[in-house]
């Protein structure tokens, strides 16, 4: 089973660092520290749903984050797309649930992110 | 050789990718060399987490017996199917694809629609090895608030999913196609 689906892993993980050498994590702490206005927040909610980056890279650019002055509103959203919303997994998301219940999962998972990176914000 | 290719066809990317890579650190490309850092990078990633979340799946393949999963998490479970599929979600740890072989399996053992995708929802991002590394990062208070946000709107999503798909012969695959 692990042998089958092996193939289409690699895949994802080629595309996936293609992406984030077009949009590097360099450029994305540059856009998401200094603003944190609702520009700020889109691009997080955007670039977080697009890309696909590892936990242990993820935390340490979240943390360079909020030391260079972004928002607890912005640093959730960010974070909770990168795990929630997968559109550069979404051809592997397809194979297993079929086209329109994978792009009704991210669709919902994307409002969701946003709630909770505004009630984090207002929380914190 | 056309048939070779024939054959082969499904590992162009990946060949061509290899290809390039070498080359890359050949001549001292750099962008080839930060893509395929990148690659490498989320490729720990996988194999770290991924192929446990494959031995979970073959081990409940074997032992857990479906009568038990239906009654525990199927369509009657109710509070305490979340509960369990909530727990079971965040004792696992890996990338949220690592997850979709296990949402097929809790499907093939009769698990509710409603608990599948609150499962997927928990993996997403209430792992405890990941809120461990998050609270050492980012400190409790935030993991706290995320997490407490984050649950109920799992669940809801999970019920949502679960009458938009009522009529509508919803199966999970295991990926091989």
């Amino acid at each position: 089973m692990f042998k089958n689906v092996l193939l289409p892993f690699l895949n994802i993980l080629i595309l996936i660092s293609l992406l984030l050498y077009i949009i590097p994590p360099s450029v994305i702490s540059q856009y998401l520290g200094s603003g944190s206005g609702v520009l700020g927040f889109s691009i997080a909610a955007l670039v977080g749903s697009v890309t696909l980056i590892p936990g242990f890279v993820s935390y340490p650019i979240a943390a360079g984050l909020i030391q260079q002055g972004a928002s607890y509103a912005v640093v959730a959203t960010f974070m909770t797309t990168l795990m929630m919303v997968g559109v550069v997994t979404l051809p592997l998301e397809i194979r297993y649930f079929g086209k329109t219940v994978a792009i009704t999962r991210n669709a919902l998972n994307f409002v969701a992110a946003v709630i909770i990176g505004l009630m984090v914000g207002i929380i914190l | 050789m056309k048939s070779f290719l024939k054959k082969h066809k499904k590992y162009v990317w990946l060949a061509a990718y290899a290809i390039l890579a070498l080359l890359s650190f050949a001549i001292g490309f750099n962008p080839g060399k930060a893509v395929f850092t990148n690659f490498t990078q989320s490729f720990v990633e996988m194999i770290t987490f991924v192929p446990f979340l494959f031995i979970i799946v073959g081990l409940f393949d074997v032992w857990v017996p479906k009568e038990k999963i239906q009654r525990h998490i199927g369509q009657e479970s109710g509070v305490k199917g979340i509960v369990l599929v909530v727990l079971l979600a965040m004792l696992q740890a890996g990338p949220l694809y690592g997850a979709f072989p296990v949402a097929y399996m809790l499907y093939k053992k009769g698990a509710s629609i409603r608990n599948i995708f609150i499962y997927l929802g928990a993996f997403s991002s209430l792992k405890i090895p990941m809120l461990g590394i998050e609270i050492g990062y980012l400190g409790i208070e935030f993991s706290l608030a995320r997490t407490l946000v984050s649950l109920p709107l799992f669940i809801g999503i999970g019920y949502l999913m679960e009458r938009y798909l009522k009529d509508k012969n919803f199966k999970i695959s295991d990926g091989s196609q």
